[in-house]
C-alpha cells in the first residue's frame, strides 16, 4: 500500500472523502445524451464562483457610505492594480450570470426537468432565481450612480403600494424617508453576506436533489429503467467524471470567450450591462428623464407596468409581477402531458412554448422602454399570454396529441 | 442544430430593436481616436486651459497623463496650475456653494462625462453654443437649451446665431425647428479648426473616462487568444476521451 493511499484511508475512516468523490463525481451516472442546453448549469456554478472570487476583491476597496461610494468604484477603476478588471469581471458577471441562468431555466421547460421525480430540484431552482434577483438588486445600488439610486427607489416604492403597512414598510426597508447612507449600507451588508450565503445554501440542496434522483436529458425518460444486471449502472448513463468534466470545460472556454468579449472590448455592451446613466453620481434631488431597471427585470417591470391602478394605487400591479413568479412554483404539478421532452410533446405544447418565450422576451424589450399607449396594450397582451401560458397548463397538456417516448436515450 | 441558430439570431437582433427607439437630437460623431497620442495631449492641453478652472476630473491623477506619452516634467511645466504634486487629483478651487450661486448650477466633475454624455453628444455640444440676450450668461446651446455654462471657448470659434425655420409636422402643426448656424463674429481660429481642438478634447474625456482601456484591448486581444489555443486542446481532448460512447 503507497503512503497516499494509507493517507486515503486515514482521512476515509473519519471523513466520507472517497465515498463523495465517488458519488457526485466518478460514479455519478449521467445520461450520455447530454446537447449545448446541458452546458448552463455547470456555467452558472462557474459564474457564481467568480463573483464570489471578484465581490471578495472589490470589498477590499469600495466604500459603503453615500459619500464615497461613487468616488471609491472610481478608485478601483484607475488606481487599484487591476482594480478595473475585477470591477469589470464583477459587472459583466452579473448580467451573464442571468444570461446562464435564463438558458438554463428554458432547459427545463423545453425537456421537462421539473416534474415528477424533480419537483424540489426546480422549486430550489426557482428559490436560487430569486435569491439572484434580489442580489442583483442589492448590488446595483452599490455603484451609487443615477440608476442605482432611482431603481433603488422605484423598486422600494413598490412595498409602499401594500395597503396600510405599506408607507412604514418602506421605511423599514430604507432605513431612512428616502434611498440614503443607511440604505447603502444594509444593502451592502446583504450583498456580500447574507444573499451569498443563501445562494450557496440553496445551490447545495439544488444538487443533492439533483444528484439523489439523477438528471434528466433530451428525450426526457428515465434512465434507471434500464440497469446492467451486473453492475446495475444505468445502461444509458456515463460517469460525470471523466466525460462531463472534459466536456464542460469545452463549454467553460467557449463561455469564457463570449464573456471575455464582453469585458475586454465592450464592458457597457451599449448600455445594457453598464449604463450610461450611472456614470453620474446619485442625486437625490434630479430625477432622471427615464428610470430603467437592468435588462434582466425588464420582463417583470413591464407586467408591473401593464397593470392599471387600481383607486390610485399600484399595488394590482406589484401583486401581478409576484404572481408571475410564484406560478413558476407550482409548474411540475400543473403540467399534465405524458411525456416529459419537447421531442415527444405535441403541437399544442409547442405553439404554447414558443409564444411565452416571444411574450417574456417581448416584455422584457418593452420593459426598457417608455411607457407608451401603444406599448402598454403590447405589453398587456404579453403579460395576458405569459399568465395564460402556466394557468391553461392543466388543460393544454392533457389534450395534447403526444407522440410515444423511446425506451432508451437516442443519443 | 438549425433551431439553436434561429434562437441566437433572434437573440442577436434585440439590441438593434431597442437602439430603433430613441434618437432626438442631431448629434455629429465624433472624431474620436485613442491610438492618436499627439491629439489626447493636445486635448489634455484644451481640457487644463478651458476646462479644469470650473470642472473637477475628481478621479483623475495629473501623473495618469503620462499614460498618453507625456513625461512628468511635462506635466508638472504645462499642465499643472492648480497642484503641487503629480500625484495629486485634478480638483478645483471654486466650492459648490460658489459654483451654484455664480452659474445657478454645479459644473459637473468630467472624470466620466464621457462615460455618461457621450462622445457624440460631447462633440457636438461644444459646438452649438449660440448667443442668446435672454440667457443671463448670453450664451444658449442648442444641444443642451438654458444651459448654466457659458461659451468657455468663444474666442476660438467666434459668436455664432441660430437661424429657425418653421417646419409643418405630420399632423399638419407649424413648430420651430433648428436650421443652421450663423458665424456672425470669428474666432481666432478657422470653424474647420476649431473642430479639430473640440474633436481632440473630446478625444481626449473619452480616455480620461477610462484610462485603462488602452491596456484592456491589448490584454483582450491576449486572453481570446490564449482561449483559442486552450479550446483546440480541450476539444480534442474530449472527443478522445468519447471515442468509446456511442
Amino acid at each position: 500500500m503507497s503512503a497516499l493511499q494509507k493517507m486515503m484511508g486515514w482521512v476515509d475512516d473519519r471523513f466520507p472523502l472517497t465515498a463523495t468523490y465517488k458519488a457526485h463525481l466518478s460514479e455519478y451516472y449521467a445520461p450520455k445524451n447530454f446537447n449545448f442546453w446541458y452546458f448552463f448549469g455547470s456555467l452558472a456554478l462557474l459564474v457564481l464562483v467568480l463573483q464570489i472570487v471578484t465581490g471578495i476583491f472589490l470589498t477590499m476597496n469600495y466604500k459603503p457610505d453615500a459619500e464615497l461610494a461613487f468616488a471609491s468604484v472610481e478608485y478601483i477603476m484607475r488606481d487599484v492594480d487591476w482594480g478595473w478588471l475585477i470591477r469589470y469581471m464583477h459587472s459583466t458577471g452579473a448580467s451573464m450570470f442571468f444570461v446562464v441562468v435564463y438558458l438554463h431555466m428554458f432547459r427545463g421547460l423545453m425537456y421537462g426537468s421539473y416534474r415528477k421525480p424533480r419537483e424540489l430540484i426546480w422549486i430550489f431552482g426557482v428559490m436560487i432565481y430569486l435569491a439572484l434577483m434580489a442580489e442583483a438588486f442589492l448590488g446595483y445600488l452599490l455603484p451609487w450612480g443615477q440608476m442605482s439610486y432611482w431603481g433603488a427607489q422605484v423598486i422600494v416604492n413598490l412595498f409602499a403600494a401594500v395597503p396600510f403597512i405599506g408607507e412604514d414598510l418602506s421605511i423599514w426597508i430604507r432605513g431612512d424617508y428616502v434611498i440614503g447612507d443607511a440604505t447603502l449600507n444594509r444593502f451592502f451588508a446583504f450583498h456580500v453576506i447574507a444573499l451569498p450565503l443563501v445562494l450557496l445554501g440553496l445551490v447545495v440542496v439544488h444538487l443533492v436533489a439533483l444528484h439523489e434522483v439523477g438528471s434528466n436529458n433530451p428525450d426526457g425518460v428515465e434512465i434507471k429503467k434500464h440497469k446492467d444486471p451486473v453492475t446495475h449502472i444505468p445502461l444509458d448513463g456515463i460517469p460525470f467524471h471523466p466525460y462531463y468534466t472534459v466536456k464542460d470545460i469545452v463549454g467553460v472556454i467557449v463561455f469564457l470567450m463570449v464573456f471575455s468579449a464582453i469585458l475586454f472590448f465592450a464592458p457597457e455592451m451599449g448600455g445594457y450591462f453598464l449604463e450610461a446613466a450611472n456614470f453620474v453620481p446619485a442625486d437625490p434631488l434630479q430625477t432622471p428623464q427615464h428610470i430603467a431597471p437592468l435588462w434582466y427585470f425588464t420582463p417583470f417591470y413591464a407586467i408591473l407596468r401593464a397593470v392599471p391602478p387600481l383607486f390610485g394605487s399600484q399595488f394590482p400591479g406589484v401583486v401581478a409581477m409576484g404572481m408571475s413568479i410564484v406560478l413558476m412554483f407550482f409548474l411540475p404539478w400543473l403540467d399534465r402531458s405524458k411525456v416529459k421532452s419537447i421531442r415527444y410533446r405535441g403541437p399544442i405544447y409547442k405553439i404554447a412554448l414558443a409564444l411565452f418565450i416571444i411574450s417574456f422576451v417581448g416584455l422584457g424589450y418593452l420593459g426598457l422602454l417608455p411607457s407608451t399607449p401603444v406599448a402598454t396594450l403590447v405589453a398587456q397582451v404579453f403579460s395576458v399570454i405569459y399568465f395564460l401560458f402556466f394557468l391553461l397548463m392543466p388543460w393544454y397538456t392533457s389534450i395534447d396529441k403526444t407522440k410515444p417516448e423511446p425506451e432508451r436515450v437516442t443519443g | 442544430m438549425k433551431r439553436l441558430k434561429n434562437f441566437l439570431l433572434l437573440l442577436a437582433a434585440a439590441p438593434v430593436l431597442a437602439f430603433a427607439a430613441g434618437a432626438t437630437v442631431h448629434l455629429d460623431k465624433a472624431p474620436v481616436n485613442l491610438a492618436d497620442q499627439d491629439s489626447l495631449q493636445r486635448g489634455a492641453r484644451m481640457f487644463v486651459n478651458y476646462c479644469l478652472n470650473c470642472h473637477s476630473a475628481s478621479a483623475m491623477r495629473y501623473a495618469r497623463l503620462q499614460d498618453i506619452g507625456l513625461t512628468e516634467d511635462q506635466i508638472k511645466d504645462n499642465l499643472m496650475f492648480a497642484a503641487e504634486k503629480p500625484g495629486e487629483l485634478m480638483k478645483v478651487g471654486m466650492t459648490k456653494a460658489e459654483a451654484k450661486a455664480w452659474f445657478g448650477a454645479t459644473p459637473p466633475d468630467l472624470s466620466v462625462i464621457a462615460r455618461s454624455r457621450g462622445a457624440d453628444w460631447l462633440y457636438t455640444y461644444l459646438r452649438s453654443f449660440y448667443r442668446d440676450d435672454t440667457r443671463a450668461t448670453g450664451w444658449n446651446n442648442t444641444v443642451f437649451d438654458k444651459v448654466g455654462m457659458p461659451h468657455v471657448m468663444w474666442s476660438l470659434q467666434g459668436e455664432q446665431v441660430a437661424h429657425y425655420k418653421t417646419v409643418v409636422d405630420h399632423e399638419g402643426k407649424e413648430t420651430h425647428a433648428f436650421d443652421r448656424f450663423e458665424l456672425v463674429k470669428p474666432g481666432t481660429v478657422t470653424l474647420a479648426e476649431y473642430d479639430a481642438q473640440v474633436g481632440d478634447l473630446v478625444n481626449y474625456l473619452v480616455w480620461m473616462g477610462e484610462p485603462a482601456q488602452l491596456q484592456r484591448k491589448k490584454l483582450g486581444v491576449i486572453v481570446l487568444l490564449f482561449l483559442g489555443v486552450f479550446f483546440v486542446v480541450a476539444y480534442y481532448l474530449k472527443k478522445e476521451f468519447w471515442k468509446d460512447i456511442h
